[in-house]
């Protein structure tokens, strides 16, 4: 699609992650409701500039590989009255993935 | 325009109150600050300084960023509205916009910017429905400016979690059968929904089908109507 290739991604498509459980201060872009929840690899898009790095006047290098990941939406929020087939998917850089074993 | 287009609280975003003070107590009927009477902000401070220096360093012209400004603020949804008609009435095509929006773009003679794109397709399964939770990234070059309800924190805060509750105060009521599916547009991407062509329009005329495709369908709060 874009970005650069992803050529040492360490995820693909299908794959089971967890956003990170952490709260660092600053320029963050790992949606906080996320946080330490599971989903699933849907798509890996390229390789972008971090832009964690880029907020600070940096040059954002190494890029980091961008994932869409899909997730329940009960399993992002607790209660969730809508259906369970419902869905979200949220655009994650690497830095914030862990493996799902 | 900067690689990530956020909107910063600076430029378009009026009716907020500023805790103006009225001094004219005299006058009649309720008073609308200029824009000069109200504080200006980091980011509008920033942004002219910015400008300035660019001018003064001889990077761009007072007429080249006029221009731009024309250029962004004119955009509307009809180039959104022609590509996704275009997809309905030509498979090929659609499958090349999902594979890549900007190339699909360049074929109808659409600039999409360089900000890559990802175009999703409503299916009977599944609706979905775009938020950028973060900010307010948005996909101005297909379908203009974004409204303001989508900048707004209630619409952000909202649809990522009660998604169907959202869509029903548009007056979109998603069947609990179908997925309802949000995509946070959160990092590099834009989003642009295809929404599914009505039934009943078979045979129509190009111009009726893009009628169809309003900016609401696009970001996937509403479905075309015939």
């Amino acid at each position: 699609m874009s970005g650069e290739a992803a050529t040492d991604a360490r995820f693909r498509p299908g794959d089971a992650v967890r956003v990170r459980r952490a709260y660092p201060p600053g320029h963050v872009r790992a949606p906080f409701f996320c946080r330490g929840k599971q989903g699933v690899v849907a798509e890996l898009v390229g390789a972008f500039a971090n832009p964690e790095e880029l907020a600070y006047g940096r040059d954002g290098r190494p890029a980091l590989p961008l994932y869409r990941v899909l997730f329940r939406q009960a399993e992002l929020w607790d209660g969730y009255d809508g259906p369970a087939q419902d869905t979200a998917v949220i655009d994650v850089y690497e830095n914030w993935l862990e493996a799902v074993r | 325009m900067s690689g990530h287009d956020h909107d910063h609280p600076h430029g378009h975003d009026h009716g907020h109150h500023h805790g103006h003070d009225h001094h004219d107590h005299h006058h009649p009927h309720p008073h609308q600050p200029d824009i000069e009477d109200r504080p200006l902000t980091h980011y509008q401070a920033m942004t002219e300084a910015v400008a300035d220096l660019l001018v003064a360093k001889g990077i761009v012209t007072p007429a080249e960023l006029r221009k731009m400004l024309e250029a962004i603020d004119s955009k509307s949804p009809a180039a959104g509205s022609r590509m996704v008609a275009r997809a309905w009435t030509d498979p090929a095509f659609k499958q090349r916009m999902l594979a890549d929006v900007i190339a699909a773009a360049a074929e109808l003679d659409i600039d999409a910017g360089g900000i890559p794109i990802k175009a999703i397709e409503n299916t009977e399964g599944v609706h979905n429905v775009v938020v950028c939770t973060l900010c307010s990234c948005y996909p101005r070059l297909l379908i203009g400016l974004p409204p303001d309800w989508y900048k707004a924190r209630a619409y952000r805060s909202r649809v990522i979690h009660e998604p169907r509750a959202v869509l029903k105060e548009f007056g979109t009521e998603i069947p609990d059968d179908v997925e309802v599916r949000v995509h946070d547009s959160t990092a590099d991407l834009r989003y642009l929904i295809i929404p599914a062509r009505p039934k009943g329009t078979e045979g129509w005329s190009t111009e009726k089908l893009e009628a169809l495709v309003t900016r609401d369908t696009m970001i996937g709060v509403a479905v075309p109507a015939v």
